[in-house]
């Protein structure tokens, strides 16, 4: 499979514990979300990936409070899931957001949403980014990248780590599998309730969208 | 939008991590393919001992604290605690196989097991890949390993040095207009 992600090792297969290596890749749209939060004032950042010292600490130094919220493992939880008639297991929304994404109005200035939406359950997108909405702050930001069409369900899940305003460090796994692609329309209706939003085209066919509320 | 890899096979390992993601929210019945709150932590026995010795009191996996917990040395908790955990200026390693509710404050802490609560540690707090954290950290340092998971926000405060703690006392003083010293009075030369 095509290792789409990452400047330095485009054919790169799907990672396996033993052999999974960070990659770095300039990231244009998160230079421009740094840039954006250079204007606020006791920064709020919440940061929907996995915990990751290298963002804490970036945020930490550029002013900010970090709230951490991996809100693609927290909806793997058995207990979010009831058991259908058929016998199936199936995710329920209420119960998840009963205990994720319960932040007050207006509490962050920037949400990096890095790209948890390709990953999440399909009942899960669109209420998460109308609670995003809600936890934004006027002209507050969020940053989410998207996979392009060129991306297969065996596109890898990554960790991202800051390095710094311009670069960021993919590290694969854990091992979650990509659900659906967002064209750009999708990421219009998606974010639809928001003032405005960016695109950015990656070389690593990495579509990266600054949103702002 | 992909119909699920024929080759995926339904995971029973407790380890979020290492499982493979459901395709869609419907999962086949009897699958325990998804991680449970109570799976954690995944490698209890290996990493229980390197750290015992370093303490002075041990608290076993079988032991069940609820109220107030606090002491004078280090501690190696490996229990249930629910409460407050209060180890003043001493070191606390939270064990692999324990499982807190509480507000917990340290000098130092080491987390290995589940922590539900506010978590302060006023010189460093670090997260082990095996732990689960749902709570507010507040420290000055902190060091976070893979695969640790945490859920909530992290307060660093900046560390102090002797001459920066005096320097904000006595900003701190002259703010609230309190003189502190002969430095705030007049010199001799001022004085008529």
């Amino acid at each position: 499979m095509r290792w789409f992600r990452g400047t330095a090792d485009t054919q790169a297969k799907p990672q396996s514990k033993a052999t999974s290596q960070r990659v770095s890749r300039r990231s244009t749209g998160f230079t421009e979300f740094t840039r954006t939060l250079a204007g606020f004032e006791n920064l709020a950042v919440l940061d929907l990936g996995p915990t990751s010292s290298a963002n804490i600490s970036f945020l930490t130094n550029f002013g900010g409070r970090v709230y951490n919220e991996d809100v693609l493992r927290s909806s793997r939880d058995t207990s979010y899931f009831t058991r259908q008639d058929d016998g199936t297991m199936k995710l329920d929304p209420a119960k998840f957001f009963a205990e994720n994404l319960n932040h007050p109005e207006n509490r962050f200035d920037a949400v990096l949403c890095w790209d948890v939406a390709d990953y999440l359950d399909e009942a899960l997108v669109k209420p998460m980014v109308e609670r995003i909405h809600k936890s934004l702050k006027p002209k507050g930001v969020l940053l989410a990248f998207f996979h392009t069409k060129d991306a297969g369900p065996d596109s890898p899940y990554c960790r991202y780590h800051i390095m710094s305003k311009e670069v960021l460090e993919l590290e694969p796994g854990p091992d979650f599998r990509l659900q659906r692609i967002f064209n750009n329309r999708h990421a219009e209706n998606l974010f639809k309730d928001f003032a405005s939003l960016k695109f950015f085209l990656g070389k690593d066919n990495i579509r990266e969208i600054l949103v702002v509320r | 939008m992909w119909k699920a890899r024929p080759d995926e096979k339904p995971s029973s390992s407790p380890n979020p991590s290492a499982t493979g993601t459901p395709a869609s929210s419907v999962v086949s019945s009897g699958t325990p393919a998804l991680p449970s709150k109570e799976s954690r932590p995944p490698e209890p026995a290996k990493i229980t001992e390197p750290f015992r010795s370093d303490v002075a009191a041990h608290i076993g996996k079988s032991v069940v604290i609820k109220g107030e917990l606090s002491g004078n040395e280090d501690l190696y908790l490996d229990g249930e605690v629910e409460g407050t955990i209060d180890m003043g200026q001493h070191s606390l390693i939270i064990g692999p196989n324990a499982r807190i509710r509480a507000n917990i404050s340290a000098r130092d802490l080491v987390l290995h097991g589940r922590v539900e609560g506010n978590v302060r540690g006023s010189e460093r707090v670090e997260l082990k890949k095996s732990t689960v954290v749902v709570g507010d950290i507040s420290t000055q340092r902190i060091v976070i390993e893979d695969g640790a998971y945490f859920k909530g926000s992290i307060d660093l405060q900046k560390e102090h040095k002797p001459e920066q703690r005096k320097a904000a006392a006595a900003a701190a003083y002259q703010s609230s207009g309190v003189d502190i010293g002969a430095s705030h009075q007049p010199s001799f030369l001022e004085q008529k």
